[in-house]
């Protein structure tokens, strides 16, 4: 029985992956153009660590956002609420009856709580997801600056323990210039990535729920079709997003060690442009989790890199704003070959080239 | 045959697309009027009017102008980001027009003087006025571009001039915060005949908008694209230039918010001008009662909303809340007025 012969069916590579694979080779092609243009530093892996280091916040809440954003949504208040977190975990951790697990648990339940309600307003409801988010954004920044205006440093000594704690990787590191050897060091926030992509992906590639969210981002009216609660799906991908930008707020404030107004501020664009440049569609239905934490530092790289050479500040955000372009020029470029249909930018008539001629003028004449 | 019983009349009333907008403002102003004692106290020196009322207004003006063109954007089934941005970049553009000295590292005694002169300036008043709106029409016409020519969701389209707009309004002015002594400049926004001028403004562009729009074929134009812009493509019109003409006219309106918010602080201050206030803006729209998904649009609706949001910031300053807290209180005034747009809620 054994000869039965199966031809497998050539599989044609989907949307979501393609955008995947070139953010990926984008990323890896910038990696390596900064390292060759700055061996000394980018060559370190300790460089490459930090960048997980410093920015574990931003890459958990893009998982979030990305999620949002496939099934169809978006959400421009997580930058706040992860502000809003560091800021209450910060003046909890400093009250007597601050604890690390009390603390880890108000994150959650901030997160969560934000997560509820505006995926209720917008799911339920059925109101417009840039408003909702946008009063949440409101909501969450004026309650950040009510709950304390200073910033607090967080002294307690279990707290400073996590803070300072370190994972060391004693075989990987480099040796500084009076040849002692210095390991790498992982903060515990990497783990939490690290998890948390892993969990999230596979929860979006195999689950149920992370189907009907493709499925809803796509293209809702036929989801409901198809039978699929769509209320509940786009309910829970708030909730989910919510949760992230709690679980950011607490690596925040793991990292950093304190509580302050400016926390995350801004981190919602951010958070946008890595998603788009990470391969999600702001339409919905596209979209790789593990785009995620490649858009992230892809942006991050661009932005290292413009500081390595030494631009002037004024040009940091015009260079960034303009790479976000060519991206999501390249992005569109890119569908739409794979539609197979002719690429052509919709010029007005008085924006065409006048030696270009239209084909189909050409057809109606000749 | 429809009777006017006033069930009829009531549903009439509050089926307007003015209704809910109109309603949140009226039950601040009662709020206010029971609980802050000589809310609308209004004193009259030198023959000009003074009072909380004046003064929502009077700082509401920015975000009423910005909220004209970003309901028009709207209409059309966009959204702009980005004109905080490019309110800083037009008031960057009439500070370097003005007095373009400061760039020097080093100042003489002459061009000191010159600087802190208030009649002196290096361009003729009306043609820094034209430059700094041209400038500002230019930024709209790129996102113009963008989203009609080049099919970029709007909201990514205008994130990249966000990001990238106050880096251009610093790369303007160098980085530097100018001040602006021009005598002139500064009457834009504090000047008062009886009310102030930039209320004067605000009735001019509203009045210019609803001309422009209702007067024309223009506002049905808008509208159709709104509502579907493949079938006006089909029914013969040019819906990408007439999205264009939107996205410039949103830019064109940043850039008379910017003249009014640097005017009001007699400087340029390319990172704080407009900041957040493109956010301001939006939520002033659906106030309004306009849709987020394009369509229907009604200007006046978006000037109330801006007022909405400008008299829940005053009347709480009134009442004595921290300026912190304002912020969460405007977020939930929002959320709950939002909330009456919802097709469940005003069916329950």
């Amino acid at each position: 029985m054994g000869t039965l012969n199966i031809t497998k069916a050539k599989k044609r590579l989907s949307n979501s992956n393609l955008l995947f694979i070139i953010a990926a080779v984008i990323f890896v092609l910038m990696y390596l153009f900064s390292i060759i243009s700055f061996p000394g530093s980018f060559m370190q892996f300790q460089t490459f660590f930090d960048l997980f280091n410093l920015n574990a916040p931003l890459i958990i809440m893009t998982l979030g956002l990305c999620i949002v954003m496939i099934g169809g949504g978006i959400d421009i208040s997580i930058g706040a609420v992860c502000g809003l977190v560091t800021m209450a975990c910060a003046v909890l951790l400093e009250s007597e009856m601050g604890s690390l697990w009390g603390a880890l648990l108000l994150a959650l339940g901030i997160g969560i709580a934000f997560g509820l309600l505006q995926g209720y307003l917008i799911a339920y409801l059925e109101i417009q997801p840039f408003i909702v988010t946008l009063a949440g954004l409101f909501l969450a920044n004026g309650l950040l600056t009510t709950l304390h205006k200073d910033p607090i440093n967080v002294t307690r000594p279990d707290f400073v323990a996590l803070r300072d704690f370190d994972i060391v990787i004693p075989w990987l590191g480099t040796k500084n210039r009076l040849d002692i050897f210095i390991p790498c060091e992982i903060k515990p926030g990497v783990i939490v990535v690290v998890v948390l992509v892993a969990l999230i992906a596979v929860l979006m590639k195999w689950s149920r729920f992370g189907r009907n969210v493709y499925a809803v981002g796509g293209n809702s009216q036929s989801a409901m079709m198809l039978g699929i609660n769509v209320k509940r799906t786009v309910f829970l991908t708030y909730v989910i997003c919510g949760l992230t930008a709690g679980i950011a707020g607490f690596v925040f404030i793991m990292t950093t060690g304190a509580g302050n107004i400016g926390n995350a501020a801004g981190f919602e664009i951010k958070a946008i442009a890595s998603a788009i440049i990470g391969g999600t569609l702001l339409n919905g239905g596209v979209g790789n989790l593990l785009g995620a934490p490649i858009g992230v530092l892809t942006l991050l790289i661009i932005n290292e890199l413009i500081r390595a050479a030494g631009v002037q500040s004024n040009f940091q955000a015009i260079i960034s704003g303009l790479l976000l372009y060519l991206f999501i020029v390249l992005q569109s470029v890119i569908m739409s070959l794979r539609d197979k249909s002719k690429f052509k930018l919709a010029l007005p008539p008085w924006l065409k080239l006048p030696w270009v001629k239209d084909r189909k003028d050409a057809g109606t004449k000749g | 045959m429809k009777t006017m019983t006033p069930f009829n009349i009531w549903k009439n009333i509050s089926g307007s697309k003015l209704f809910f907008s109109f309603a949140a403002l009226v039950s601040i102003f009662l709020f206010d009027l029971i609980f802050i004692p000589n809310f609308f106290a209004i004193q009259l020196r030198d023959g000009n009017l003074y009072g909380n009322v004046i003064d929502i207004m009077r700082s509401a003006s920015t975000v009423c102008i910005l909220a004209i063109g970003m309901t028009l954007v709207i209409a059309t089934g966009g959204v702009d980001l980005s004109v905080g941005a490019v309110m800083a970049i037009s008031a960057s553009v009439a500070a370097l027009m003005m007095n373009p000295y400061v760039m020097a590292k080093t100042l003489s005694a002459e061009t000191q003087r010159l600087i802190n002169d208030p009649t002196f300036t290096f361009a003729p008043f009306g043609s820094v006025i034209i430059a700094a709106l041209v400038v500002a029409v230019i930024c709209g016409l790129w996102n113009g571009i963008l989203v009609a020519y080049f099919n970029i969701p709007a909201m990514v389209a205008t994130l990249i001039l966000m990001i990238s707009g106050r880096g251009i309004a610093q790369l303007i002015t160098n980085g530097i915060r100018i001040q602006i002594f021009y005598e002139p400049f500064s009457y834009i926004a504090n000047l008062w005949l009886i009310i102030p001028l930039p209320i004067y403004i605000v009735a001019f562009m509203l009045v210019l908008t609803w001309f422009l729009t209702r007067k024309t074929a223009m506002g049905m134009f808008i509208e159709s694209v709104g509502a579907n812009s493949r079938s006006s493509f089909y029914s013969g019109l040019d819906e990408k230039f007439i999205k264009l003409l939107v996205y410039a006219f949103c830019g064109f309106c940043a850039g008379v918010a910017g003249l009014i918010a640097s005017s009001n602080i007699k400087t340029s201050d390319a990172n704080n001008i407009g900041l957040l206030l493109e956010l301001d803006a939006i939520l002033a729209v659906v106030i309004g009662g306009n849709m987020m998904s394009g369509g229907r649009f009604t200007l006046l609706g978006s000037v109330i909303g801006a007022l909405v949001m400008q008299a829940t910031k005053i009347s709480m300053y009134n009442l004595g809340v921290p300026a912190n807290a304002v912020m969460a209180i405007q977020g939930a005034v929002v959320l709950f007025v939002i909330l009456f747009y919802s097709k469940q809620v005003r069916e329950f």
